[in-house]
């Protein structure tokens, strides 16, 4: 029998706004409304509500919370303030990563957000840690993910917008930090954080509340140029900035430090899993990398296209699309260390015939993130 | 959704359109709709040779990439190079300016096998178009 898709609480918010749903992950959702480029450009030049209630929520608390936390992830928990969030990842014991994650500290413990189709697996892999563990009786753990619901808006006029919904200042509210306060009088976490490059924000509430929260900056955003965002556009975006995207440029089968990602790996902090590892390949090298690179001859990269130089195979893509902002066709992928330098020649097997392209500095677009 | 009289229908969602012993080739406004934003298009080198059903160009979106199909036999005699520079024609103008080639008939017995545009109207209604 056929597993049936979950859908958020949303989804008949999504098929009214006449939305095309995909299977995204064991999730329907929307992957675009009017049509990706129209929805990415918004983002890029007013802002976007996106539907992210998708994703998974954990809380970590007890007496032993940072403990665990700085067991089971490779950036330092330890360094937190409460109302401060970080990106992390929990790696296996071979180093390869097991999920990206983003971990809250608030003032009883941590809230971790994961990605959609691994909470159940970061879950089950938490949980037999911490039984194994000698933290088990200091240490609790709760699998939130179907109490929260999240809404992102992003993109420069987004922080006008929630403003008119909340009587949190919100300049107050640095990147990377969040506050409790009321939107449209639902309680709610609002966190300055985004997968687009754009200023923004992730806001977590209460499922129940979802759909009235939505018509809300709806109606508050329409004179801004508000659009409603797809997972389509949302790929653009994070593309253009090089955020990495798991199941597609990382996953178990690659290390933070082969994913530019070693600076959320604090290997000085103390034990963690996959520490030893990881220290073993900072200590040899790594073997190969991900960059970016631009197309210099027609052709759209795209995920498991090879990458060859001189015909010889040396890595292969794993994001590609034209980029809207660009209009250039752009990629990600993993090549042989040695032809990571920015600048380095490289070709694009697109159907038999390499096709032309330059590994370049990333990210692709300006960063318009409020540091 | 715009179904022009004066052309012939793929189940895979091809147009043609008959001139004598040659035929342009096409993708229909439902193509065009299901693909979304087109961002690229490689058409067929002038000369090569296609039998019915065989890819003979390719249309991506922002997301995918999609074959088109050689609705009949034939050599490619014309191909639509504004399509490199303007890929999104084949959204704005699916039946006009985003022509994608045209074949010389190879075997006209094929055209018997297409839809008019009732039949693939209808091939559509019954949902036999997903």
């Amino acid at each position: 029998m056929v597993e049936s898709l979950k859908r958020t609480p949303l989804y008949d918010v999504h098929v009214a706004a006449g939305a095309r749903v995909i299977d995204f992950g064991g999730w329907e959702m929307p992957v675009q409304y009017t049509g990706i480029l129209e929805e990415h450009r918004a983002v890029r030049q007013a802002a976007g509500l996106f539907d992210l209630c998708h994703m998974g929520e954990f809380r970590v608390t007890g007496p032993q919370a940072l403990d665990f936390v700085q067991m089971m992830t490779t950036n330092d928990a330890g360094a937190l303030e409460a109302g401060q969030v970080q990106y992390s990842m929990f790696c296996g014991p071979d180093g390869g990563i097991v999920d990206d994650i983003l971990v809250y500290r608030e003032k009883d413990g941590f809230f971790l957000v994961v990605n959609a189709s691994n909470t159940a697996k970061d879950f089950q892999w938490l949980e037999e840690h911490l039984a194994k563990s000698s933290m088990a009786g200091g240490v609790k753990l709760a699998n939130l993910s179907d109490d929260y619901a999240l809404i992102a808006i992003q993109g420069p006029r987004a922080a006008e917008i929630l403003q008119k919904l909340t009587p949190t200042g919100l300049s107050a509210l640095g990147y990377y930090h969040f506050t409790e306060e009321k939107v449209h009088n639902i309680p709610a976490i609002i966190a300055r954080t985004g997968y687009t490059g754009e200023d923004g924000f992730e806001i977590y509430i209460t499922p129940a509340q979802a759909a009235a929260l939505w018509h809300r900056f709806m109606e508050a955003g329409q004179p801004y140029g508000l659009l409603p965002i797809g997972l389509g556009a949302r790929d653009t975006l994070r593309l253009e900035m090089k955020y990495t995207l798991y199941g597609n440029d990382i996953g178990e089968d690659t290390t933070p430090l082969e994913a530019g990602i070693g600076w959320a790996v604090k290997l000085d902090k103390g034990d963690f899993i996959g520490r030893d590892a990881l220290l073993k390949q900072k200590a040899e090298g790594v073997k190969r990398k991900l960059v970016g690179f631009k197309m210099t001859e027609r052709g759209i990269p795209r995920s498991h296209y090879p990458i060859q130089v001189n015909g010889r195979t040396i890595g292969h893509v794993t994001s590609g699309s034209m980029s809207p902002t660009l209009g250039e066709n752009i990629g990600l992928g993993y090549v042989e260390a040695g032809y990571a330098p920015v600048g380095t020649r490289i070709a694009v097997e697109i159907r038999g015939k390499g096709a032309g392209a330059q590994v370049v500095r990333t990210p692709f677009v300006e960063s318009h993130i409020k540091k | 959704m715009n179904f022009p009289k004066d052309l012939k229908y793929t189940k895979e969602h091809e147009w043609v359109k008959v001139n004598g012993k040659e035929a342009a080739v096409g993708v229909t406004d439902h193509a065009q709709h299901e693909l979304g934003d087109v961002v690229f298009v490689e058409v067929p080198e002038e000369g090569g040779e296609f039998s019915r059903g065989e890819g003979f160009a390719v249309i991506e979106s922002v997301k995918a990439v999609s074959d088109v199909y050689a609705p009949v036999s034939g050599k490619v005699i014309r191909i639509n190079e504004a399509l490199a520079d303007s890929p999104e024609l084949i959204n704005t103008d699916p039946y006009g300016q985003a022509w994608i080639a045209v074949f010389e008939l190879s075997n006209l017995k094929e055209l018997d096998d297409l839809m008019t545009a009732d039949e693939y109207k209808k091939f559509l209604e019954e949902g036999e178009g997903e």
